[in-house]
């Protein structure tokens, strides 16, 4: 089996990756009750034995003896990485796989990719070499970062660079959490657009998250749960946003209960790769099958359910109304609306107690309602992973290559726009050496040119592309 | 004679041991209904095709496992070794770390030349294992990466240090829409590549898999071991032993290669279909009886209309009319209706099989006109029953049974390559345009040919 290493980048990246690793361990303590190291527990996790000095110590077999996350945790401040040093989730980290530093990138973009970038180079691949290097097959790095801030954004999109340039095998997934209109961050709207240009050009597949949709989820789900009406009791440990059960913790840190739903998203993305099913689902075939022009990696996301009731009986209509609910926009993870869109390729990953006939009949109720483009109208990918997520008894995850991303994008060039043109905050950028001007420049024209690409797809609608005969041969 | 199986793939090795498990249990059931004696010569010549006995008595399947990832290899062997009846060999496989991805490109060109020694060899030895060799049955799908691609790769293979062994390759012909979003693709260059180095393409499509699961046997919630267990079914009810001759009680020695002698007779058409009679849900079965004269009513029409079950058969479509003239047979009508066949097998199997009267398959209106239809057919039987059924037959077909299916997954290719969509993830792994459109141009004269019967 193959592993990946997750790359976790600044304040955003590294809360998210640490309740990714909270949810890794307990869905493999629920699957793997015999503690014996598998296969399915190494794609995430060595295995080793601490009482080794030095590097050696991975025991590829046997009982499990001190599982250590096959992840790098870069921030430049230590505030939120010394925090999971010192919580529940020390034990699977060592110091060998941290890089910080105390001064952080103050929400600039430059600071990060080109001060901290040149700095650490050398540094963050020594790391990444080290966690390559106890793989056996290392098939992907995950790389978790939010688009708005200075470390996650510019330190997370160098490191792209250096993996597609020392790892060009290994593909490059990316996990970006985009600002919310109301974004605290000024220069968020910079920032981002400077990313989003090392998105286009280096990974091979990135999943946009828009913090706004988490809060909106969030909230849905309070209402539900606080509502109390009969019938409704939410089965424990089975919210989408919680990971011990417990809803009040909630309250107290919201920020929490979106992370989660993201750290969800990547559990659910690798389980079939990591766990037995009747149809299995690697992870390079989500790129085969969902990105058919390079540049168009933009991949959207939805999980449902968002929480099991608690009752039982699951009507068979529960089932399908998780694979309807997989297609609203209440449930995206960025705010758009795919049924009003055009798909490229969609992919339905399901969990649990879910066979071939239940997605074939709910592919078929469904299609009629969505849009496909002429060339791909049956562009459905599909998977069916044995073992459910703890606390339920399937689930769904439905990515979707679908032009409705670009007002998410064309959103974020008018913010950037606005305050472009009063040059407002550009002497903060233009300061660090190896900023220019163009690069401002360079990155809304990439930017541009994707939004043109799916405008263009999203012409095709209206305008069919003539077919082009077939060729004809002679009898 | 035997015949070693190659299961490539999820899907061939998911398939493979249903195959198995279904011969095995097959011939050891109580209910053969003949004579003690008959049935043990069953037993041996079924024991001598699939299985290696080894010493402790434990069958070990002629069966050689190959795939790119471990989790569906480390399935089957345990699956298998569960049953306790019969095993797979324990150095017959050959797994990888990481699968295919889809990509029919990185299976043919990626993965196929690297491991090309290491499974030659595992095939080697299993061929060193036989007495008498008759030829390789190859279970992959088309749709994915590793069955279709390396599948492709090591036909290829067997074709070269093999020639004179038989190659039939079980294709599954993946549902219309759903399971693989560039299966178009990847079945178009299986297709085409093994319409080069295979001597037989016996397909079976998903979506009547699927239709006989719910329609027949009544499944409420379909699994694919559900489907592969039909798939498993029909594939015994044709390989299972049946004897060598009207009027002998010997069997028959070289099914494969009887097989192709029947029905390709030309090597532009290599596609054969399965159909059996009855299928149906043990609970069903209990109030059923059958008579040889039903079921071969029943079979023959599902042939001459193109259906895939015994359900929903179109009684309106006729043969046409001979005294007409030949361009007659190629009216828009008959195209739409009518199956035309280039040959068939029909295989009977049960109580009073002797009886059986197969004439309304010698009709000389079924067939192309270019092979005496004394050729064309020909029938085998068993007194020993098969599974369940007290009475049953099957078919296989050589006709035009594909051309519809055939021409869509061509037609959507197209689609999606005038578009340009997904061509990169190809020629990243050495498969550029050029292969894409030999591929079509091939495909494009297999349709045309099956059309023009």
């Amino acid at each position: 089996m193959t592993q990946s290493v997750v790359v976790q980048v600044g304040q955003c990246g590294n809360q998210v990756g640490c309740c990714f690793w909270d949810l890794a361990l307990r869905e493999h303590a629920a699957v793997n009750q015999k503690g014996i190291y598998d296969e399915a527990i190494s794609s995430f996790f060595r295995n080793v034995d601490t009482r080794v000095v030095g590097d050696g110590g991975s025991i590829s077999k046997g009982k499990i003896c001190s599982l250590k996350a096959r992840a790098v945790l870069i921030d430049m401040e230590e505030g939120v990485v010394n925090e999971i040093l010192q919580g529940p989730l020390r034990d699977v980290f060592d110091s060998k796989q941290l890089i910080t530093d105390i001064s952080g990138s103050g929400n600039n973009w430059a600071v990060g990719h080109k001060v901290f970038g040149s700095l650490y180079q050398e540094q963050i691949l020594e790391k990444l070499r080290k966690s390559a290097e106890h793989c056996d097959c290392l098939q992907c790095f995950f790389i978790i970062h939010s688009m708005g801030g200075g470390t996650g954004s510019g330190l997370g999109t160098f490191l792209l660079k250096v993996l597609a340039d020392e790892f060009p095998e290994v593909y490059r997934f990316v996990t970006s959490i985009y600002p919310s209109a109301e974004d605290d961050v000024i220069t968020s709207p910079y920032n981002s657009i400077l990313a989003m240009k090392e998105l286009n050009e280096h990974a091979d597949c990135v999943l946009p998250i828009d913090n706004q949709s988490l809060f909106d989820i969030i909230s849905k789900i309070d209402l539900v749960v606080n509502s109390g009406k009969l019938g409704t009791a939410v089965k424990p440990k089975s919210l989408v946003t919680s990971n011990a059960g417990t809803f009040k913790k909630r309250q107290e840190k919201p920020f929490d209960a979106m992370n989660n739903i993201v750290a969800n998203l990547l559990l659910n993305l690798t389980s079939s790769a990591r766990f037995e099913g009747s149809l299995n689902m690697d992870l390079n075939e989500i790129i085969m099958n969902l990105v058919p022009f390079p540049q168009l990696h933009y991949l959207m996301s939805s999980l449902t359910p968002l929480y099991t009731l608690a009752d039982v009986n699951i009507p068979p209509r529960r089932l399908d109304q998780m694979f309807s609910d997989a297609f609203s926009k209440d449930h995206q993870l960025i705010r758009a609306n795919p049924k009003h869109s055009l798909y490229l390729a969609c992919a339905l990953m399901v969990r649990g107690n879910v066979q071939i006939s239940d997605l074939r009949r709910n592919i078929e109720r469904l299609k009629p309602s969505l849009r496909f483009v002429s060339w791909n109208q049956e562009g459905w990918k599909t998977s069916l992973c044995s073992v459910p997520p703890v606390g339920h008894s399937h689930s769904l995850l439905a990515l979707a290559n679908n032009t409705c991303v670009k007002p998410t994008f064309m959103e974020l060039r008018e913010r950037f726009m606005r305050l472009y043109k009063k040059k407002a905050h550009l002497h903060h950028y233009l300061q660090i050496e190896g900023m220019e001007d163009s690069c401002f420049t360079e990155a809304v024209s990439s930017l541009s040119a994707l939004i043109q690409e799916y405008s263009q797809l999203d012409a095709t609608q209206s305008m069919p592309v003539e077919d082009l005969p077939r060729l004809s041969v002679a009898v | 004679m035997s015949i070693i199986t190659v299961q490539l793939g999820q899907c061939g090795n998911q398939i493979g041991f249903e195959v198995f498990d279904t011969l095995f249990s097959d011939s050891h059931c109580p209910q053969g209904l003949c004579s003690k004696r008959e049935n043990e010569a069953y037993q041996a010549s079924c024991k001598e095709r699939f299985f290696s006995e080894e010493e402790n008595g434990v069958p070990i399947a002629r069966a050689v496992l190959v795939d790119m990832e471990p989790k569906v290899i480390n399935q089957t062997l345990s699956k298998a070794a569960q049953s306790g009846r019969w095993k797979y060999g324990q150095h017959s496989c050959f797994c990888q770390k990481q699968g295919s991805g889809n990509n029919w490109a990185y299976g043919y060109s990626v993965h196929g030349p690297r491991h090309e020694e290491s499974i030659m060899d595992l095939i080697q030895k299993e061929v060193e294992k036989c007495d008498s060799l008759s030829g390789f049955f190859i279970i992959m799908s088309m749709a994915g990466g590793t069955g279709s691609g390396l599948g492709a790769f090591i036909t290829q293979n067997l074709q070269d240090q093999y020639s004179n062994f038989l190659k039939m390759n079980h294709i599954i012909w993946p549902y219309g829409t759903g399971e693989v979003i560039v299966q178009n693709y990847n079945s178009i260059l299986t297709l085409s590549h093994l319409y080069r180095s295979s001597d037989a393409l016996l397909v079976h499509e998903n979506d009547a898999v699927h239709k006989i699961c719910a329609k027949l046997l009544n499944i409420k919630q379909i699994s694919f071991s559900d489907i592969n267990q039909v798939l498993a079914h029909q594939l015994g009810s044709v390989f299972q032993p049946t004897y060598s001759e009207e009027g002998s009680s010997r069997y028959r020695r070289n099914p494969l290669g009887d097989l192709m002698e029947n029905l390709v007779p030309h090597p532009e058409f290599k596609m054969l279909g399965v159909r059996n009679i009855p299928q149906m849900s043990e609970h069903s079965l209990a109030y059923s009886t059958f008579t040889w004269a039903g079921l071969l009513k029943h079979l023959r029409q599902m042939l001459i209309s193109n259906a895939k079950m015994e359900e929903g058969i179109d009684w309106q479509v006729r043969p046409p009319l001979p005294g007409l003239p030949t361009r007659g047979k190629m009216s828009l009508n008959k195209e739409l209706h009518f199956n035309t066949s280039i040959a068939n097998t029909v295989v009977l199997r049960g109580k009073d099989v002797h009886s059986a009267d197969l004439g309304g398959f010698k009709d000389p209106a079924l067939y192309t006109s270019w092979l005496e239809p004394g050729e064309a057919l020909s029938v085998w039987r068993t007194q020993r029953a098969f599974s369940k059924y007290e009475k049953s037959a099957a078919l296989v077909s050589n006709s035009q049974f594909l051309v519809q299916p055939l021409d869509m997954i061509v037609g959507k290719a197209w689609n999606m390559f005038a578009s340009k969509a997904y061509i990169h993830q190809y020629t990243k792994f050495g498969i550029e345009e050029e292969d894409f459109l030999d591929s079509f141009t091939l495909l494009e004269q297999v349709v045309a040919s099956y059309r023009n019967l």
